[in-house]
């Protein structure tokens, strides 16, 4: 075990998978010699050369389309996008090709070998185009996997299972978090499993559901709630796509209640969907309306970025809510 | 960075406007099937020549038979590859069979040429439960990993930059192989194309663009679609070689890509090729083209029908007759009707193939929600006639054996 932060995490888990198969290759704008804007990818194209680790054109429809491709012939790509915000001109690449690519062609070909990483998420004063969280859009995209981890341990080894899984997956990394988060990760080569949920805190009074970024909001508003006598359980969902309902309704069913958070606006956002199937597994075991502490709809801010950001004291004004209603 | 550019310098504003890149067109086989003064034909053995007119005609028969199937309701939808035939079997013979193919949608002679059978063809177009696609596209959505053929996909030019990171996949496993897309001048306006170029040349993938030209992108004509002089001057910014041929000539294709096959497997590095065409017939079964374009204009391209130009060619070096000719076209007319009549009688893929190849193994709201629909079809059996009497063959197992046997990528997490 190591104290590494989250960028140190990720670049590990990328050189452990370089290491480890020779399939696997990673690129993306500035990601070779210069290691990304946020210098994931440090060092990769030192050890593992050019033609694994490298720059591509400003092109993310490029970068995504060449990903497909690349994979369905058999390697691993690992593509970066440089801000979530600038995934959307690679939408069409990601939502009509990567997700449907085993489906459409009966299992004849399949782009399980993609993995395509952006950092995601406010908090770092970045405004408008460097803030946002897109996973809402790609939850409604059957065929995908979408992953965020909430700290360097997660990260590692969710990124780990993510380049080998099966499924063509979408791994969000909370860049807020990327250097201010650090913790112990193991050297060792290990990975944490998709599609499950994980309870970090156990609870009795109200279920918080979080993930990314969002995971220490809800531990600090779950502190705070202590203080007053308020049991708060806490789970990190992890994967947003598949997710895990049983481990949300198993939770709920004990504590009767729910809040969802997420950065990201609140209509259309990923707590509506969390909402809809818990009512329908738990309704009778609920104690008070599900609650949801989410961005605004509107657009992401640069100045008034704390005001926008679903923060602790919202979500532990939504708890009290919501226990004394 | 350093660039190798050439950085000469002038004190005037002098602008350049590009008709210095005109580019000819490529051709040795006349119509009357005699070559061009001075054009030399390239090597092409009887037994080759033979299997490339055979894919061609066939084409042209499953392709009348097909639009006929369509307009008396047999068939949702057809697309037609009929005046480009030379321009896609040309090009796909010229390849090794190994090599990817990644197509638009209108190229069913290539796989014609690789030995599709006329059963495969059927089985996807009517979408039965033989079909490699499990009826989810389409008709003409066809795909073969056999025959390395990636099965297609509706969205225009998608395959365009997918080409691209597939080639570069085959440098990387160090095969010598390339992958050949096939796009059409409309494809080439969307931001996928642009996208792949630079990719491929930059990171020098062996594939080789292949654009047939022809004329129009449903009923937007070409000179509607770009400015300039067609899609191949683009190629020179970004540092590709390109050729511009006469896409209605087999034997100018087939060299051209030849050549274009040996220099991106050798060198690593893209060629753009722009066969010049036309498109003979309507966009698809549900476009008409009498609302944009004259007879008049499509009488002048069928006088340069791809087929008979290469059929007079044959002819002139005995390796091919009327006699032969009249009795294949019957032959396959045959085969493609009574195939269609099997293909159209097999059962519609069974319900789990609803479910099945979402994802790798079927997720827990997946099996939730197959297990829904069946208790609800047999609350209903009437309305849902397709799957009714059969959901007892369906289940969504996760350990049939299918789900490992997945052609490529199926090992990454088992690996």
């Amino acid at each position: 075990m190591a104290k590494r932060n989250m960028l140190q995490a990720i670049n590990e888990a990328l050189d452990t998978a370089m290491a480890a198969d020779e399939k696997v290759m990673c690129f993306g704008e500035d990601v070779g010699g210069f290691g990304g804007v946020f210098r994931a990818t440090s060092n990769l194209q030192e050890k593992f050369g050019k033609a694994r680790c490298f720059n591509t054109p400003l092109v993310e429809q490029g970068i995504v389309g060449f990903a497909n491709g690349l994979a369905s012939q058999g390697s691993i790509a690992v593509a970066e996008i440089q801000f979530a915000d600038y995934i959307f001109p690679a939408f069409d690449q990601i939502v009509n090709e990567t997700a449907k690519f085993r489906y459409r062609s009966g299992n004849l070909f399949n782009v399980g070998g993609l993995t395509i990483r952006a950092p995601y998420g406010g908090g770092i004063s970045g405004g408008h185009y460097h803030s946002q969280s897109p996973e809402a859009y790609f939850a409604h995209t059957p065929g995908l996997k979408v992953v965020i981890p909430r700290n360097p341990h997660q990260a590692k080894g969710l990124l780990l299972a993510s380049i080998r899984d099966p499924d063509p997956v979408i791994f969000f990394e909370p860049k807020r978090l990327y250097r201010a988060s650090s913790g112990e990760v193991p050297e060792s080569d290990y990975e944490l499993p998709l599609g499950e949920a994980e309870v970090t805190r156990e609870g009795s009074d109200i279920t918080l559901v979080a993930w990314g970024a969002q995971m220490e909001m809800a531990e600090k508003a779950a502190d705070l709630a202590d203080k007053e006598g308020i049991s708060c359980e806490i789970i990190d969902l992890r994967t947003i796509l598949p997710w895990d309902a049983e481990t949300v309704a198993e939770s709920v069913f004990k504590t009767g209640r729910l809040l969802v958070t997420h950065e990201a606006p609140l209509t259309g956002g990923f707590a509506g969907e969390i909402a809809a199937t818990i009512q329908e597994h738990c309704f009778l075991y609920l104690e008070s309306p599900i609650s949801r502490v989410t961005g605004l709809d509107t657009p992401f801010p640069l100045t008034l970025e704390k005001e926008y950001m679903p923060d602790h004291l919202k979500i532990f004004e939504a708890i009290k809510a919501s226990v004394n209603f | 960075m350093t660039t190798k550019q050439r950085q000469d310098v002038i004190h005037e504003a002098k602008f350049m406007d590009g008709d210095e890149f005109h580019i000819a067109v490529f051709k040795l086989l006349q119509q009357d099937g005699t070559l061009y003064d001075g054009a030399k034909a390239p090597k092409l053995d009887k037994e080759k020549a033979l299997r490339i007119y055979r894919a061609m005609l066939f084409t042209r028969v499953l392709d009348e038979r097909m639009l006929a199937a369509q307009r008396q309701g047999r068939l949702s939808f057809y697309m037609q590859c009929t005046g480009e035939e030379a321009a896609v079997v040309g090009s796909t013979a010229a390849l090794d069979d190994d090599d990817m193919i990644m197509a638009q949608y209108r190229e069913q002679a290539a796989l014609a040429y690789r030995g599709f059978s006329v059963d495969e063809f059927m089985n996807q177009m009517f979408g039965n439960e033989k079909d490699y696609g499990k009826g989810r596209q389409m008709p003409i959505h066809y795909g073969s990993a056999k025959l390395n053929y990636m099965t297609i996909s509706s969205p225009l030019a998608t395959q365009i930059p997918q080409a691209a990171g597939y080639a570069y996949g085959q440098k990387m496993a160090g095969q010598e192989n390339c992958t050949l897309v096939y796009f059409g001048e409309g494809a080439a306006s969307e931001g996928d194309f642009h996208a792949a170029l630079n990719m491929a040349t930059v990171h020098h993938a062996p594939v080789i663009f292949f654009c047939r030209n022809n004329g129009y992108a449903i009923s937007t004509p070409a000179v509607e679609q770009f400015a300039a002089d067609g899609v191949a001057p683009r190629a020179f910014g970004y540092k590709m070689r390109v050729i511009r041929v006469d896409g209605n000539d087999l034997l100018a294709v087939y060299q051209a890509t030849l050549e274009a096959r040996h220099h991106v497997v050798k060198h690593h590095h893209p060629v753009l090729i722009e066969a010049m065409t036309y498109r003979l017939a309507a966009h698809s079964s549900s476009d008409d083209p009498s609302g944009y374009r004259s007879k008049k204009e499509e009488e002048a391209w069928r006088e340069k029908d791809p087929i008979l130009r290469m059929r007079r060619w044959l002819e002139s070096k005995k390796w091919w007759s009327e006699e032969e000719e009249k009795s294949l076209q019957e032959d396959m007319r045959k085969d493609v009707l009574d195939t269609m009549k099997r293909a159209q009688k097999l059962p519609p893929p069974t319900l789990d193939s609803l479910f099945t190849d979402v994802y790798a193994r079927p997720t827990p709201a997946l099996k939730a929600q197959f297990e829904q629909l069946k208790a609800h079809i047999r609350k209903y059996p009437e309305a849902y006639p397709k799957s009714a009497d059969r959901l007892d063959d369906t289940s969504l197992d996760d350990t049939r054996p299918e789900l490992e046997d997945s052609t490529n990528i199926a090992a990454k997490g088992e690996a």
